[in-house]
């Protein structure tokens, strides 16, 4: 009777646990899915499909290109500070040099910068990097500048989690393999390529992962660096989304723009998900 | 063919001194097994041979050639891990091919050889498999394969079958064996474990805190020990001291007392000795004999019994002094009883106040 009680206390735990987390997703699906009336009828079950709101959004509205743009810069940024990352993590757990504890330390430290603190100055540099640009390349690409301006700050700010992460996961590596592979006859830099890659796959999709989130929920500096309509990233093209009229808060357009940025985040996680940290070095030392 | 030589090779991590001074010389094509407690710099030493350390002074050659500053591969080395160390996402075959393709060779002959190491080993039914899908054992002979399918002049193994179940620990150990006649490869190989040392070994080299305490083949070791030290660690159970005092000195032989019980002459000497001079007595449980005449003698109580089928341990004590001795498999000797305990004076073993042998 007693185990009859435990079963029930700890799965009514995690209901609660799952609608606190899931009930408001559940309800800004159901909302995207109603007309513009029914939106403010409160109820559990939608009482009509409409489609509306999603055909206006991918076909009326310019949300398709701020979701172009926000895969470019989260790309082009997790890319970057994956590479730069990985050779770091490397140097910062196997290569022994003075003050190696020292520059982890201010990696961290770096990384608990709040982002408003750098703001402003970002935003002075910001306009020297345009009119440099502007300078250089023709002004029909113009658009771009704020783009390129985005990934350079997000992976500014993602290379010190990256790093330290990674560097974890580096460690937790047997030193044995790659002196194995050392005394086998690889050099470094093949011993990075062949051995630890492979290694580390599950490590580097779960990092890139979450730096992935991190630049696709982005929105100060978002909204701090672009300008027009064409280059905004999706956060911000989420809270310019606006009514026909001035007093006119548009529920289902928006619980419909918030759907279609996270439906590609859940499918990548699901996909991977066996991936993430699944069996990182199994077979290779004893157990 | 490959000789080994290091000359007064010292080592320190940070301002610890972990090889005090070492100077080995490792004939070519022999099993030599450097042996000692944790923390005595065996394994620092291996690492030393192989290039995964540097070292602070000193020389170490191969085959004449000082490989000091050489990286592991152009030592013409193959060292086998305690932890296997295998790669984890490469199949039983590319884990013993990465060295032969990482030297460009043909991919006939990586597969030749490769064969040929499987065969050796008997896993040729195991090449596709990944190393998690092996037992230890198996991933242990795959680490080896790693090793031998490179053909190197030395192969260094650092406590490669301490993970290993006892079973398989003795089964491996006799593999290996066999392995080192077919090869004619120089071995080295480090171990903890005194029974390894003496069935593996052509010579073993006995390392205390960073210094070579004596080297030797196992017999050498076992029946004329240089120190206490070494007394005390190769054999199992471990050689009995008792403390004893220099009754009379001879030519030939100098005269102790046994726990003032009676006395007996050991042919042994030492000129820095005197009457009156503290030593200490020892002496292997498998020679004392029970309940027997011998040379000198000594009673005691018995307070416990290992019956282990074959022999018989008795653990006695007297003032302190404790004492195992071993009988025969089916002894009567109960708990309580007490027995007399005979010294033979030629398997008697003298030490001084250093720990130093009598010769």
């Amino acid at each position: 009777m007693n185990k009859f009680y435990d079963k029930i206390f700890k799965y009514s735990l995690q209901m609660i646990v799952i609608i606190f987390c899931v009930f408001p997703f559940y309800y800004s699906v159901m909302t995207s899915l109603e007309g513009s009336s029914a939106v403010f009828e409160p109820n559990f079950f939608p009482t009509e499909i409409n489609p509306k709101n999603y055909n206006y959004l991918l076909f009326e509205h310019n949300f398709p290109q701020t979701i172009l743009n926000s895969l470019f810069v989260a790309t082009v940024t997790v890319s970057i500070s994956i590479t730069i990352s990985y050779f770091a993590a490397w140097s910062l757990s196997r290569v022994n040099f003075k003050g190696r504890s020292m520059f982890l330390f201010v990696i961290l430290a770096i990384s608990m910068f709040p982002q408003i603190a750098v703001l402003t100055g970002m935003y002075q540099l910001f306009l020297n990097f345009k009119d440099f640009y502007f300078n250089i390349f023709d002004l029909r690409v113009k658009g771009v500048t704020s783009l390129l301006w985005l990934c350079f700050t997000y992976t500014m700010f993602n290379i010190p989690f990256t790093v330290w992460v990674l560097t974890t996961f580096m460690k937790g590596v047997p030193k044995e393999i790659e002196e194995a592979a050392i005394v086998d006859g690889a050099s470094s830099f093949l011993i990075l390529r062949k051995i630890f890659l492979p290694i580390m796959t599950p490590a580097i999709f779960t990092t890139a992962i979450m730096a992935m989130i991190a630049v696709w929920n982005e929105f100060l500096f978002a909204l701090t660096f672009t300008a027009t309509n064409s280059d905004r990233t999706i956060t911000v093209g989420i809270a310019l989304i606006n009514g026909t009229i001035e007093y006119e808060v548009p529920w289902g357009s928006i619980m419909a723009a918030s759907v279609i940025v996270t439906v590609p985040l859940v499918i990548i996680t699901l996909l991977l998900q066996g991936r993430i940290m699944s069996g990182l070095t199994a077979g290779s030392i004893k157990g | 063919m490959a000789d080994i030589n290091i000359n007064t090779v010292n080592k320190y991590f940070g301002d610890v001194h972990v090889i005090k001074d070492v100077s080995l010389d490792i004939k070519s094509q022999s099993f030599t097994v450097l042996v000692g407690p944790s923390g005595c710099g065996k394994s620092t030493m291996l690492r030393m041979i192989a290039g995964l350390e540097d070292i602070n002074s000193g020389t170490i050659s191969i085959d004449g050639q000082v490989v000091n500053d050489l990286p592991p591969k152009q030592r013409n080395i193959a060292m086998v891990f305690q932890s296997y160390a295998l790669y984890p996402h490469m199949t039983v075959f590319d884990n013993m091919a990465f060295g032969l393709k990482l030297e460009k060779r043909s991919k006939d002959e990586i597969n030749e050889r490769v064969n040929e190491a499987a065969r050796i080993l008997q896993i040729e039914d195991y090449l596709q498999r990944k190393p998690k899908q092996l037992s230890g054992g198996q991933r242990q002979r795959v680490a080896i394969g790693r090793a031998i399918t490179r053909k190197p002049k030395v192969f260094l193994f650092d406590e490669p079958l301490s993970n290993l179940d006892a079973a398989l620990r003795v089964q491996m150990r006799v593999e290996l064996a066999k392995l080192h006649n077919e090869l004619e490869a120089t071995m080295i190989y480090v171990t903890h474990d005194q029974t390894e040392a003496m069935t593996l070994a052509d010579d073993i080299v006995v390392l205390d805190t960073g210094i070579v305490s004596q080297k030797g083949s196992p017999l050498e070791l076992y029946d004329r020990p240089n120190n206490m030290f070494v007394g005390g660690f190769i054999g199992s159970p471990k050689m009995n001291f008792i403390s004893s005092k220099i009754l009379s000195k001879s030519s030939d032989a100098t005269e102790v007392d046994i726990m003032g019980m009676s006395k007996i002459s050991v042919s042994k000497m030492s000129a820095s000795s005197s009457e009156g001079d503290s030593v200490t007595l020892g002496i292997r449980p498998e020679h004392l004999i029970v309940n027997g005449d011998a040379d000198g003698s000594w009673e005691s109580k018995v307070f416990v019994v290992e019956k282990l089928g074959d022999v018989t341990y008795l653990y006695l004590e007297k003032d302190g002094e404790p004492l195992v001795a071993e009988t025969e498999g089916h002894s009567e000797i109960k708990v309580g009883d007490t027995v007399k305990v005979g010294f033979p004076a030629g398997r008697c073993q003298l030490f001084d106040s250093s720990g130093q042998a009598f010769k």
